[in-house]
């Protein structure tokens, strides 16, 4: 999986966008944020679940609740504004050497 | 993880380098950018034409989701197999002007290779240009709307 690529996905989805939005201020549980929006609570559930996984949030226990707040040093990152740029450039040399290595196995 | 493709953009520079580390004997990295078929594939490009050889010339093009083509062209300065390639690359149809690519090709190992690409703009305005719309559009709004929240964190 490139999760590279998935962390820009992310952040295409215009209400993964508004829960970033919402958790760069304060952190909230799920619930808090699912009552944010008119969206099924299953859907802001998987919106969560993408956007941890693209290491945008980060989860924290306190307690029973689990608090969801901005992974900062990410968000940074990807903002940076050269970074979609090399994003296609890794993508198109991603690609050249997978094409490259079939291309040396087809000829051994 | 250790990022495998670096840019280095400095500011206030009309350059950039673009350098990447390769899992490839650098012949095949190097084949990479003559066999026409084989740039098509990773360019996602047409190959309408490449000579791969000095004052050879070439010609790609594109073609976006709307259906419109965009062509690319550029002429071969210095060619040196396995070595490195000098040339120009410039978009038609588009206000941006003609820029100057240094390409080196390097062996690391047996097996493992480095590209260094050296791209000169005509202006440092050019090269900010050029780098925020290096990726689809979708994303740079997007990008747009991450910046927002980014302002809000500092």
């Amino acid at each position: 999986m490139n999760l590279r690529r998935d962390v820009f996905q992310a952040i295409a989805d215009p209400t993964r966008r508004a829960i970033l939005l919402l958790v760069a201020s304060q952190s909230l549980t799920a619930g808090a944020i699912a009552s944010n929006f008119d969206t099924a609570r299953p859907t802001v559930s998987k919106h969560l679940q993408i956007l941890t996984e693209c290491e945008l949030l980060k989860q924290e226990q306190n307690g029973r609740e689990v608090f969801y707040h901005i992974n900062a040093k990410k968000m940074i990152e990807i903002a940076d504004f050269i970074e979609p740029f090399r994003e296609m450039w890794d993508e198109r040399f991603n690609k050249l050497e997978a094409i490259m290595k079939n291309y040396k196995k087809n000829i051994e | 993880m250790e990022k495998k493709t670096k840019i280095n953009a400095e500011e206030g520079r009309q350059e950039l380098t673009i350098t990447r580390e390769f899992d490839l004997p650098v012949e095949l990295l190097f084949k990479a950018y003559v066999e026409p078929e084989i740039v098509a594939q990773w360019m996602g490009t047409k190959v309408l034409k490449l000579e791969s050889k000095i004052h050879g010339g070439y010609k790609f093009e594109t073609t976006d989701p709307k259906g419109n083509k965009h062509g690319f062209n550029g002429t071969i300065h210095e060619f040196v197999p396995n070595q490195k390639i000098t040339r120009t690359f410039e978009m038609e149809n588009s206000a941006f002007a003609v820029q100057l690519e240094f390409l080196e090709f390097e062996p690391v190992t047996e097996d493992t290779s480095k590209l260094n690409m050296h791209i000169v703009y005509r202006s440092v305005e050019l090269r900010d240009q050029m780098i925020k719309m290096g990726f689809a559009p979708g994303i740079n709004m997007a990008h747009n709307r991450l910046q927002e929240i980014v302002n809000k964190l500092k």
